[in-house]
């Protein structure tokens, strides 16, 4: 690559790509040959920015200039203007949304000024594509530095003190995880990458491969390197497409430099690497089911102990990683173990990346230091529930976590104080609940999940899910009683306590903490027949307001079931006994007469 | 297979490449006028030997951007040059030779070219 004046940055996430971004860098590239700045000019494929709700999104440097919404039929007046006349395209910065001040620069946004950008360090900067470009920000350097200049203890030593855990939701010290199967005796041993992600709504994972692989297999070497492993498997699901060719276009170039393979930096390591695809299962994403399906099985969990330290793949010492573990560790060395410390809370250090979605202004993705308040996250970052509902509660950890009510919404965000109140960090997925939400139709909406994914070893997860499902099926129907909320308590902890893994161990958990938070919805639904977000299809009814009805009889016509009825000029009634609650006469009604109770 | 100071090259080499999208930019801004006043009097060429240069040279932690109308039309094609901790130099009337001279002088040699200088021509 020669020196170029300008560079084009473009989104090659999946979100942007599926808005049309492939099609806006050739489109750059065709309006800048066509006015003869190809040379001066250069168009660069990145990963995520993080303001997905914002795609596709292109930044121009030197300026950084931050466009958000971006069309093709955009494209030439950025080229003509921007890169040609110098003249910063103002119609397409981004709006801040609480003042509406126009924001040039990416970095001066409310979104990323609370950030701090570690795992997601080069997602957004670098083309994942191009080795040359993750060595320029100091890629492979903590390689070459480890194989060098320092034992494996020492590694081990370093990841330790950082106080770095676990990002894919347990919390396990990675260090220890590490010294743990270092001190087994090989020669045999593998390092195996979990990029199994299968949280609804959380796809922190797939934007660090896509945004930047080389930092996940640079991690690798130096896991396999400190514990004395010389493969290594990184298991990821097949429908990250994006994700698996990124991550096989890194590893191919990371051979073809030698930072893979035999006698790495002219020393005695030698360590390989090879993707994995996992076909969809929920359950894979659990340790030991990961490693069943890598050897060719049926992915389902076993029992530990034996941990995977001391019997993993293979029946071989392994560890297992997370991909934002992985992808801080360079990071880590490079930087020093204090640095990572001096960052979040005592007992949690450094960051944490957040997939924000649902009833919020900016969905994307977010990394913060540990500590931060899930109200500087919903109402600063987030930029607050849109549409000027109010926020009612936040998802963590997918269909093993919880939910955190409004009132808890100063709680920082760090394992022991989500833990504390009944919901966990999990991987990263955060969705956010308005008041429109039923929060009994969430629990079951998450029910729904794991009885799907239940892979069946198991009985109290095969059974007990489903039986869990069928309880809140009766409570969303109207035909709850308050026996069935004791007995669906009951049976949370029966599931909690007997189930193989963890999947079923924390499939209760969305029940449990709506039953901690939100009861009374639980008890409109049972004892008042109602549910107050208005959602369970069942308890609705559909009214009219006689002060407001005019008697159109728009209703009456349009109603499929004939469940209207009145003379035209004069109030009319719904039969609820014959009422479908499709719907339609509401849309119809130009009056606002018609309501949902 | 790549050693160490292979390594090392590869990234000293891209730095000059990448360097305009680090967060702490503190290397030197080229500002070339670029508004009609300063595309009529050939700021473009002016802009692509900066460019060339720089890229020849290999220079590193330089960007080259482009700017609006200064304001003293008369004097286009006019470039700055901003230096962390120094004042800015304005150099006017610019052309593809004396755009190089500034390359070689001033961004290598970090000794500024008076006789271009707005101070000179005025």
């Amino acid at each position: 690559m020669n020196f170029a004046r300008s560079h084009i940055l473009v989104c090659g996430g999946t979100g942007c790509t599926s808005s049309q971004s492939p099609k806006i860098m050739e489109e750059f590239e065709v309006q800048l040959a066509k006015r003869g700045l190809s040379d001066e000019a250069k168009v660069i494929l990145t990963g995520c920015f993080g303001l997905c709700a914002l795609g596709p999104i292109v930044v121009v440097y030197p300026e950084g200039a931050f466009y958000s919404n971006v069309k093709v039929s955009d494209v030439a007046e950025i080229v003509e203007e921007h890169i040609l006349k110098g003249r910063i395209v103002e119609r397409l910065l981004y709006h801040e949304k609480k003042s509406n001040e126009i924001v040039h620069s990416l970095n001066d946004t409310e979104f990323y000024k609370k950030q701090k950008r570690i795992a997601l360090r080069n997602c957004g900067v670098i083309n994942p594509e191009n080795i040359d470009e993750y060595i320029a920000f100091d890629g492979y350097q903590a390689l070459a530095t480890c194989l060098t200049e320092r034992t494996p203890q020492e590694v081990i030593d370093i990841i330790s003190a950082s106080g770095l855990r676990g990002r894919g939701g347990a919390g396990f010290p990675t260090g220890t995880k590490w010294s743990f199967a270092a001190r087994e005796k090989g020669p045999v041993k593998y390092v195996c990458c979990n990029a199994d992600e299968g949280d609804p709504g959380a796809f922190m994972d797939r934007s660090v491969l896509e945004g930047d692989p080389h930092s996940v297999i640079e991690a690798m070497a130096i896991a396999g390197y400190a514990i004395g492993a010389s493969q290594g498997y990184i298991y990821v699901r097949a429908e990250y497409p994006i994700a698996v060719k990124r991550l096989q276009i890194a590893i191919d170039q990371a051979k073809e430099y030698g930072f893979l393979g035999e006698h790495i930096f002219d020393t005695d390591f030698s360590f390989d690497l090879e993707i994995r695809l996992g076909a969809g299962a929920f359950v894979c994403g659990e340790e030991t089911a990961l490693m069943t399906s890598i050897e060719g099985h049926r992915g389902e969990p076993r029992p530990r102990p034996p941990y995977p330290a001391v019997k993993g793949l293979f029946g071989k010492p392994t560890i297992l990683n997370n991909v934002e573990t992985l992808a801080n560790i360079p990071w880590i060395l490079q930087n020093g173990p204090e640095k990572f410390a001096e960052m979040g809370t005592e007992k949690s250090k450094g960051t944490k990346v957040f997939a924000l979605g649902g009833k919020i202004t900016n969905t994307g993705l977010v990394e913060i230091p540990m500590g931060t308040t899930l109200r500087e996250i919903v109402e600063d970052i987030g930029g607050g529930v849109p549409n000027g509902k109010k926020f009612k509660a936040a998802q963590t950890g997918g269909p093993s976590g919880g939910c955190i009510p409004a009132s808890l919404i100063d709680t920082p965000i760090d394992y022991e104080s989500l833990a504390q109140i009944g919901s966990m960090m999990g991987s990263g997925g955060l969705i956010i609940m308005d008041e429109d939400n039923c929060m009994v139709d969430i629990a079951r909406f998450f029910l729904d999940f794991t009885v799907d994914e239940s892979c069946g070893k198991c009985a109290p997860c095969r059974i007990g899910t489903r039986r869990l499902r069928e309880i809140l099926d009766k409570i969303v129907s109207g035909k709850g009683t308050m026996e069935d909320l004791d007995l669906l308590e009951e049976l949370c902890y029966h599931l909690k306590s007997n189930s193989l893994c963890a999947l079923g161990q924390t499939a209760p958990n969305p029940v449990l903490s709506t039953l901690r938070y939100f009861r009374d919805e639980y008890e409109a639904h049972v004892k008042e027949h109602r549910c107050p977000a208005g959602v369970c299809k069942a308890l609705l009814h559909y009214v009219i307001d006689p002060e407001k009805c005019k008697g159109c009889t728009a209703c009456s016509r349009v109603c499929p079931v004939d469940a209207i009825s009145g003379e035209v000029k004069k109030a009319h009634v719904i039969d609820t006994d014959k009422c479908i609650k499709c719907g339609a006469c509401i849309e119809k009604c130009r009056f606002d007469a018609i309501k949902k109770q | 297979m790549k050693s160490i100071a292979e390594l090392k090259e590869i990234r000293e080499q891209m730095q000059s490449r990448i360097n305009m999208r680090k967060e702490e930019d503190e290397g030197i801004r080229v500002v070339v006028g670029m508004a009609t006043c300063g595309i009529a009097a050939g700021a473009r060429p002016v802009l692509a030997t900066f460019v060339d240069e720089i890229g020849r040279r290999n220079l590193q932690d330089v960007t080259v951007s482009q700017t609006g109308c200064i304001g003293v039309c008369r004097l286009e094609p006019i470039v700055e040059i901003y230096e962390p901790g120094k004042e800015k130099v304005t150099y006017v009337k610019m052309d593809p030779e004396k755009a190089a001279r500034v390359v070689s002088e001033h961004l290598v040699n970090h000794r500024v070219v008076e006789e271009y200088t707005i101070g000179a021509a005025e």
